[in-house]
């Protein structure tokens, strides 16, 4: 194929691409979407494997990649899904960087002049070290997700001091390699080594509760990596996809971050989020609190006109979802209005709690979101606040609280309020939660699934 | 008369406008879908199997070509695993199709 007609067929796939995330607009549309993603990604491939060689070398290895993902794609757990984001996003930085590689190693291959020019160079150090961070930050990412590494931040004395100097000594390498006659290998091996390490250094620090911000962050990272290797090869289409990607992952990010009322900046310096907070988890007065059983609250449900379900991440931990949709199929037969409330943050990642509800074949007209779902608690008979703490905690109201103006859930305004919880330990940002405290809340100990079996059983 | 412009320029104007439809396209994306919003912009950011497929294919090859191939395997299941793990969760939308989401 000529030059031109590879550009146009990279068009084609560019808009392809735009339109699989516009399909995402509605439920409804959404999987003609993602068929829309796979067409231009088919196209983008057939057209570069006309302008290359090594067809086998090359179908050979789409097969194993592709089989392994495939693979993985049918296994995963729905409750796993951050942590197979975070493994992707760590595969797409280290090709960014295995890509970077093989272009200084031999440019013409990638139609650039044989000596690399300056403006290639800075590109190639862009896609190098973007591509670098986003392989270790998400290769601690996906640690810290899947329980193999501690979710606890790790912070240390100077932190932010040692990676502003490797942060500098990064820039000089690049600085040499920049201006280097040659190939400077040294140089380009010394900024590459540093990136990772710095991808290393600036993950560790968050904590487990920050999560769904750094998952998103890493997913637009891996986007700008795509897009600096666009630039660095001079190809359009990588540059829209990588910006597309890009700008969906610092949207995310930003609304993650207003769903928790933190500042960008603070979550990536890290350090919040960590274990036994220091908040006020006991003010030295003993609060009493009402506790009943699932019989007792299975009850009030059932003689109830509406109900609320708030559900949180301990849900899914206790693999609860399928008992929730038994329970809510029962009340709706009683009659009862059963709706779901999702906060922003309910969930590991943006919109977890949504998928883990779908898979429980709960039909999403019942699942609402916040804003939607709000002004309608003070007129709900039962809020049932399943394995969700911090997001129901009216503290947020309160000025002088580490939550305060956290966007919350107004469970405290229905008329009763269940909550099922193990213990009456803190949540994750280690603050007590008044709502466990008022006249009209009822506390159900125990685990959610089995309260929940409970609860179905006894109506 | 004015030069013939840099591709640098050229690049850096598609990379400014694919940020902007990025962004509007981005905020009409319904909130429970923003699990799916995740694993399909990691199987599009796997569109990085293009520069990928240009190491592992030069004209003239040396040992670049086995990070190449490398890169493609890696980017293959980036490819096939955020579009295939992304309808098995669009399926589960589906089920009890009923009209509006609300």
């Amino acid at each position: 194929m000529s030059a031109n007609s590879v550009a146009l067929a990279y068009l084609i796939a560019s808009v392809f691409f735009i339109l699989a995330l516009k399909g995402l607009s509605s439920p409804l549309t959404s999987r003609r979407g993602n068929l829309f993603g796979m067409v231009g990604m088919t196209i983008a491939v057939i057209t570069t494997l006309t302008v290359t060689k090594n067809w086998a070398l090359i179908l050979g290895c789409i097969a194993v990649g592709g089989t392994i993902g495939a693979v993985v794609a049918r296994r995963v757990e729905m409750t796993a899904m951050p942590e197979l984001v975070a493994f992707m996003h760590s595969l797409v930085g280290l090709a960014a960087v295995f890509i970077a590689i093989a272009a200084v190693n031999n440019p013409v291959s990638f139609g650039l002049p044989a000596v690399l020019p300056m403006g290639s160079k800075l590109e190639l150090f862009l896609g190098t070290f973007i591509g670098a961070m986003t392989w270790s930050g998400s290769v601690i990412a996906f640690l810290k997700l899947s329980g193999r590494m501690s979710g606890a931040p790790i912070t240390f004395g100077g932190q932010h001091m040692v990676n502003l100097v490797l942060a500098i000594v990064m820039l000089g390498f690049g600085l040499w390699f920049f201006f280097s006659e040659s190939t400077n290998w040294t140089a380009f091996a010394g900024m590459a080594a540093i990136a990772f390490v710095l991808g290393f250094l600036i993950i560790i620090p968050i904590g487990g509760a920050d999560m769904p911000v750094v998952i998103s962050m890493l997913n637009s990272y891996s986007g700008w990596a795509a897009a600096g290797i666009g630039f660095s090869l001079g190809n359009p289409m990588l540059i829209i996809a990588g910006s597309l990607v890009g700008s969906s992952g610092a949207i995310l990010s930003y609304i993650m971050c207003k769903a928790m009322n933190r500042p960008f900046l603070s979550v990536i310096l890290g350090g919040f989020g960590s274990e036994g907070g220091t908040a006020a988890a006991g003010d030295g007065i003993q609060k009493t609190y009402r506790s009943g059983s699932a019989d007792d609250a299975a009850f009030l449900m059932g003689n109830a006109d509406s109900v609320i379900i708030v559900p949180g991440y301990g849900l899914a931990v206790a693999r609860a979802q399928h008992s929730v949709k038994e329970l809510a199929e029962k009340l709706h037969a009683k009659g009862v209005n059963v709706r779901f409330a999702i906060h922003p943050v309910a969930g590991r990642m943006p919109g977890h709690m949504n998928v883990l509800l779908a898979e429980a074949e709960i039909p999403y007209e019942q699942v609402l979101e916040m804003d939607e779902i709000n002004s309608d608690f003070s007129n709900t008979d039962v809020v049932l606040v399943l394995g969700a703490n911090d997001v129901v905690n009216p503290a947020a109201n309160v000025p002088g609280s580490p939550i305060y103006g956290m966007p919350i859930l107004d469970a405290y305004k229905a008329r009763t309020v269940m909550v099922v919880k193990r213990s009456m330990a803190a949540g994750y940002a280690g603050l007590d939660n008044d709502l466990f405290y008022m006249d009209k809340t009822m506390m159900v100990f125990g685990d959610a699934k089995k309260v929940v079996e409970g609860m179905v059983k006894a109506l | 008369m004015i030069g013939e412009v840099d591709p640098t320029i050229i690049n850096l104007t598609v990379f400014v406008l694919a940020i902007f439809v990025g962004y509007h396209v981005v905020w009409n994306v319904t909130p429970a879908l923003h699990t799916p919003l995740m694993s399909v912009t990691n199987a599009i950011s796997g569109i990085i199997l293009v520069g990928a497929m240009l190491a592992a294919g030069p004209a003239e090859s040396d040992w670049g070509v086995w990070l190449g191939a490398v890169a493609v395997t890696l980017a293959s299941i980036n490819v096939f695993g955020g579009f295939l793990v992304t309808q098995r969760m669009l399926e589960m939308f589906r089920k009890k199709d009923k009209k509006g989401s609300a």
